[in-house]
């Protein structure tokens, strides 16, 4: 049986070497974000998420929340105690500005203690999540009394926050939403519509619910440019704070997944008794572009849900291999057999699931570390930089990191054998909860059209060929390194940067002239770019980690397996590029050719 | 009241540990290492007591080397108000720690000093009892409960856990109690409370400042691993079985 345990070592590498969380302690407001600190939160995360979390994390799979007759959930045994103590012991407000009640630890933190959570039980951390993302909407827009309303409930994780943008046919193409809103002529709105796939749009944990919808009014106008955000609270507050009224908004039903069972999907509907009483958000007509501004937030916390499952189905397949004994080692006669973990093909899988997690996690690190520079450096230029940095990385972080943890959670199945088919084996739940995270928030296929478009194409690749000098600053500094592994490394790292360079060139070329073939190469080319970003954070690891052991310091056994990590990621992944190149500059023809009517 | 509450820093309990190549002690470089387990417990106790109105002030102590701050910040964390770090690079075993601690007890003057009942690392089981003798106060070792009916109590009530059952004893005040797994289940900390910990006061001493020697009295010949395991073996009859009692295992 498997334990999750948080990877304690490796978390606090990446905060001090790749993130330089001294640097960030030194912005204003991030004061209390010093590496100790960040570990001793770290460690107390990992404590609270092996103890409470974990235990639950079957469970909720095989129970799963149940809907009951009166718009009711009940979320499976445990929940709601786990989320009273998580609440109780402050997680809820970890990540949210000290002026509206919370912690204000700084995002590069706040990333590993999102990933712990998210190892331990995916569809319970869910709903804090949600909550923070409502969070943030009304402290970006709300009015003073709207925060001073809603805020310190929320923070403290007494009310939970849900966020309704899906409608049947309104999914990745926001503009359709028809979801209705009428003035009433007292500030307030009648709210009437349906909602799909809110998470944990109803639940048994707290005493009212803050739904954030995005509806039309009457007046406005057709599109994008005609959408508005609503609050519509489940009970309206009374003007001293208690709760008022029942409003007219309701979980008709929730969805069966293929994961993340434990947490309610629902569909919710508004206004059908008279109308759900709504409160606009900001200004009318600007709710789509509210939505643009924390939707960077979003993705990247679900860029963690990768991370965290990827680890969490690591650890369970190195517990299954150090155990599982089968067959003697390949080459020797006789003997007795020994634990699957010797076999060649089996530490190829581990390899590559530990490389691969690795990977996403610095890459989440660094890019959580860049959105701190960007709310908090004092200078100007640094801030414009990181936003850039952080815009472009995004897609990666959310498309690419999700995408590998399908590798990664298929892997830890694998591993498993006819074991890893089996529930019971735990694996399975990994797999199936992580197929997710590459369609919520965007696909996979969005991101990617995000990336190759809004973020490389129509700004004529400016921030991608900054990042990639970037890349080729470092790749002089590496080339100096005369180690077997560091010079592999570079090999990989160095052709991975020249086939990234010369792909983005081509798709910015050919951006105009052939808007389609570009785009038919998107998904490819995200993960062309996730892999070289990523690969560029394991080899700057790579670099430090090989420093560390040439003036005999600190733990050689963890920076050993770094360069071992960072050997097998550049040998099986970057050295993936130059094939990529191929599939993203040729592959269109191929992709677009036959005849519609032929499929 | 005051209560001294001492806590050590023992490698976790999560980690395999491993004897050093010369045999000299455990390999603790880079490893993982926490607060005592019974140690959070001593801790937890003494928090319950102050939220009951019976402790005034929760000081934690810790006698090591620097990194015991971390512990003390875990112990400040749980909710104790101060701590005070005896820092030293030496080998301290038991009776160097109970004659640290009567100083301080001398110097803060607690009513109640909680300890765990051991640590798990070297399992001494010692320094609670060295600790009472020093000072000459009533002991309670093993506690499972403890009830202190007011703040000023000039006794108090505790349950231990003897061989075959439950002992329960009045014992007078000032008093020293080492705690046992089942008096309690320790809290997490809270993220608040991890954030206030850092500010909260945390005061260095020497050994020296005590007038404390804290030279090891006993000497560790060798660390080793526990024997393998052997597998077992079929014998053929009664009489071979019983040779290999005699002369193998040598219990007949």
């Amino acid at each position: 049986m498997s334990t999750y345990t948080p990877p304690l070592k490796e978390m606090e590498f990446v905060l001090r070497e790749l993130a330089q969380i001294d640097e960030i302690a030194k912005l204003p407001g991030y004061e209390d974000s010093t590496l100790d600190t960040a570990m001793a939160i770290i460690e107390e995360a990992g404590k609270f998420a092996s103890n409470v979390l974990e235990p639950l994390n079957r469970t909720g799979d095989t129970q799963g929340s149940q809907w009951q007759e009166g718009y009711k959930v009940k979320t499976p045994d445990g929940f709601k105690e786990a989320y009273k103590e998580f609440r109780e012991a402050g997680w809820t407000g970890m990540s949210i500005d000290a002026e509206h009640g919370g912690q204000g630890i700084s995002v590069a933190v706040n990333t590993l203690v999102e990933e712990i959570w998210r190892s331990a039980n995916h569809a319970f951390s869910l709903c804090p999540l949600l909550t923070v993302g409502a969070i943030h909407a009304l402290e970006l827009k709300g009015s003073p009394e709207m925060q001073a309303k809603y805020l310190p409930k929320m923070v403290a994780g007494e009310w939970t926050g849900t966020m309704n943008l899906t409608e049947p046919q309104a999914g990745s193409d926001l503009a359709l939403v028809r979801s209705r809103a009428e003035p009433q002529g007292d500030g307030t709105y009648k709210i009437f519509g349906t909602k799909i796939f809110i998470t944990y749009g109803e639940q048994d944990y707290t005493d009212n619910i803050i739904h954030l919808v995005l509806a039309r009014t009457p007046t406005a106008p057709e599109g994008v440019k005609g959408i508005s955000l609503f609050v519509v609270p489940k009970f309206l507050i009374n003007e001293d704070g208690t709760l008022g009224a029942r409003n007219d908004v309701n979980a008709v039903s929730i969805e069966h997944k293929l994961g993340i069972h434990a947490s309610p999907t629902c569909v919710m509907q508004y206004g059908d008794h008279g109308g759900a009483i709504g409160y606009v958000v900001g200004e009318e007509n600007r709710g789509l572009e509210y939505m643009f501004i924390m939707m960077n937030a979003a993705r990247f916390a679900v860029g963690i849900e990768g991370v965290g499952l990827s680890e969490r189905a690591y650890q369970r397949a190195v517990a299954y291999a150090r155990d599982r004994v089968q067959s003697r080692d390949v080459g020797e006669k006789g003997g007795a057999s020994v634990p699957i973990i010797r076999h060649p093909d089996i530490r190829r899988m581990l390899m590559s699931m530990r490389a691969q997690t690795e990977a996403m996690r610095a890459l989440a690190v660094v890019t959580g570390a860049a959105m701190d520079h960007m709310k908090r450096n004092p200078d100007e230029q640094v801030r414009q930089h990181s936003r850039a940095f952080v815009d472009l990385m995004i897609p990666l972080v959310k498309g690419w990191s999700t995408d590998t943890a399908q590798n990664v959670t298929y892997d830890g199945v694998q591993v498993h054998g006819g074991m890893g088919y089996i529930e019971e084996a735990g694996a399975a739940q990994h797999y199936r909860d992580a197929r997710i995270t590459t369609i919520y928030e965007g696909t996979t296929g969005i991101q990617a059209n995000d990336l190759i478009g809004r973020k490389i194409g129509r700004e004529g690749g400016r921030t991608a060929l900054a990042v990639i000098a970037e890349m080729e600053k470092f790749d002089a500094k590496l080339a100096k390194a005369t180690t077997p592994d560091l010079v592999a490394i570079r090999a990989q790292f160095a052709s991975a940067v020249k086939a990234l360079k010369e792909t983005t060139e081509w798709a910015i070329a050919n951006f105009n002239g052939d808007i389609r073939g570009v785009f038919a190469g998107a998904v490819p080319f995200l993960k062309m770019w996730g892999i070289t970003a990523s690969g560029w954070q394991m080899a700057r690891a790579a670099l430090i980690a090989q420093q560390r052991l040439d003036a005999g310091e600190g733990d050689a056994t963890f920076y050993t397996s770094k360069i071992a990590t960072t050997r097998f990621f550049a040998d099986h992944f970057l050295a993936q590029a130059s094939t990529l190149k191929h599939v993203i500059t040729a592959g269109s023809a191929g992709t677009l050719e036959m005849a519609e009517e032929a499929f | 009241m005051k209560i001294l509450v001492p806590v050590k820093r023992v490698v976790d309990y999560n980690v395999k540990v491993r004897i050093k190549p010369d045999g000299s002690g455990v390999d603790i470089a880079n490893v993982k290492m926490s607060m005592n387990p019974f140690d959070e417990i001593a801790v937890e106790e003494a928090i319950r007591l102050r939220e009951k109105g019976i402790a005034t002030e929760v000081v934690a102590v810790s006698c090591g080397i620097a990194a015991c701050q971390e512990t003390l910040r875990n112990a400040l964390a749980l909710g104790a108000d101060r701590a005070i770090l005896v820092e030293t690079d030496a080998e301290l075993q038991p009776l160097a720690v109970a004659k640290l601690l009567k100083a301080l007890v001398d110097k803060e003057a607690p009513r109640l000093v909680i300890l765990g009942k051991q640590a798990i690392d070297d399992d001494a089981n010692q320094t609670g009892q060295m600790l009472a003798g020093l000072l000459g106060w009533a002991q309670a070792t093993s506690a499972s409960k403890v009830e202190i009916a007011a703040a000023d109590a000039a006794e108090m009530t505790v349950k231990r856990e003897i061989d075959g059952g439950l002992e329960t004893m009045q014992v007078k005040l000032p008093a020293i109690i080492t705690t046992d797994l089942r008096l309690n289940e320790p809290r997490y900390a809270t993220l608040p409370n991890i954030m206030k910990a850092k500010k909260k006061p945390l005061d260095t001493v020497k050994p020296d400042a005590l007038g404390v020697d804290v030279t090891p009295r006993l000497a560790t010949l060798k660390v080793a691993e526990p024997a393998k395991r052997r597998g077992g073996g079929k014998v053929a009859d009664v009489q071979e079985l019983v040779a290999k009692l005699r002369n193998e295992a040598k219990v007949i």
